[in-house]
């Protein structure tokens, strides 16, 4: 099995008083050779990437100073989604002030649980209108790069049409803050 | 009863074939084969579920490492070479071109960054470097680099990428993107590793009905 055979077709006569060269075979065992090549194209197979690097698209709205310029969110549409770090979200619909901030403000994780924020964009989806649908996205200083982005493919998972980054204000820092706080205790 | 005689065949089987069929593939392999280059600054790119491919051509490349360093690279040397002109015409900065021209990344403040085009290619190592001042919006040189290559592109088709680490800072990103928006730079693109869409979401199920994603 698994060999070359090499030995060349049948003898030929040799002529008288000529010595007979003893005959070595001339069959290799190839499968150890054999081995090694697929051992090798496993290798290679495994190591050539590919998956190219994809790219995300994002645009930016433009700053402008002058109030009838900039798009104004209707307030019962509005989906707030605040990052803090370790990987935490917090959301909140429409305005937060002071008198609902203990209710309305809630926090969620990345998973696709109950309590994560996919179910919570699809709950707010499914009771807004989508012309009033905007999710403003609004990452503190804490959080990593790849919640920003994590959160971004979750608009395109949910096919979120309208959404926008925003800067967080210094209120809801402090509500953070505090939820962070709170929940260590 | 007799039994009728089963023919003894023989159990060798010729392997060259075989042989030669693994060699082919294996050759195939180590040619196609792109080893990764090592590359100089390590950034762990997020998954999103984008499927556009990141462009190859015309990219400018801005780098964030996990200590929210910034990084600024570009493929297209007659840009390059422009800019590294106006750089010595505006600031004096006295840089090699060519070597601006050659260099796989720029990691250095305006100060320094004649320096920094000193070090042999190799040699230039992320971490070691200080990276372009980004850090507030008094000193951030990206709005000078990005003004810079909005001049040299003037208006022709380029491809801003933005590529950073998994577990760089937000406010990296967001001077990066403070620095765009001064230039009317409203249009980016973010390079991620690509990942399949969860199973039941609306994506998902626009995917399986064929709609193309965006």
């Amino acid at each position: 099995m698994a060999e070359m055979d090499t030995s060349g077709g049948g003898g030929h006569k040799k002529g008288p008083g000529v010595k007979k060269a003893k005959k070595l075979s001339t069959r290799v065992d190839l499968t150890p050779m054999v081995d090694l090549g697929f051992l090798l194209i496993t290798f290679f197979i495994f190591t050539t990437t590919m998956s190219q690097p994809t790219a995300l698209n994002l645009y930016l709205p433009k700053d402008t100073d002058k109030p009838e310029e900039q798009n104004k969110a209707k307030e019962s549409g509005a989906f707030t989604i605040l990052l803090g770090k370790d990987n935490h979200v917090f959301y909140y619909e429409g305005i937060l002030d002071n008198s609902n901030a203990s209710t309305n403000f809630k926090s969620a994780n990345f998973g696709s649980g109950e309590d994560g924020i996919r179910t919570a964009i699809l709950k707010k989806k499914s009771t807004t209108n989508p012309e009033d649908f905007v999710v403003v996205i609004k990452p503190s200083d804490d959080c990593e790069y790849k919640n920003v982005v994590d959160i971004l493919d979750e608009m395109a998972i949910n096919v979120v049409k309208r959404y926008a980054l925003v800067d967080i204000s210094d209120v809801e820092v402090q509500l953070i803050k505090a939820t962070e706080a709170s929940a260590v205790k | 009863m007799g039994r009728p005689k089963i023919a003894r065949k023989s159990t060798n089987i010729d392997m060259t074939a075989m042989c030669d069929v693994a060699f082919l593939l294996l050759s195939f392999f180590i040619l196609t084969t792109k080893f990764k280059p090592a590359e100089a600054i390590t950034v762990v790119t997020p998954n999103s579920v984008s499927s556009k491919p990141a462009p190859e051509k015309d990219f400018v490349l801005v780098t964030i490492d996990k200590d929210g360093k910034v990084f600024f690279s570009m493929d297209d040397e007659t840009k390059k070479a422009f800019i590294a002109e106006s750089l010595n015409n505006t600031r004096n900065l006295g840089l090699n071109v060519n070597a601006f021209k050659k260099a796989g990344f720029i990691g250095a403040p305006f100060s320094q960054l004649s320096q920094f085009l000193a070090i042999p290619e190799d040699q230039r190592k992320g971490a070691a470097l200080p990276g372009i001042p980004c850090k507030d919006s008094v000193n951030n040189e990206m709005v000078e680099w990005f003004r810079l290559v909005k001049t040299a592109y003037n208006g022709q088709k380029m491809n801003l990428l933005l590529k950073g680490d998994n577990s760089s800072k937000y406010p990296a990103f967001k001077n990066v993107v403070a620095a765009l928006k001064k230039n009317d730079l409203l249009k980016f693109q973010m390079v991620t590793n690509p990942e399949s869409a969860p199973a039941g979401t609306e994506l998902y199920k626009k995917q399986m009905s064929g709609e193309k994603s965006k």
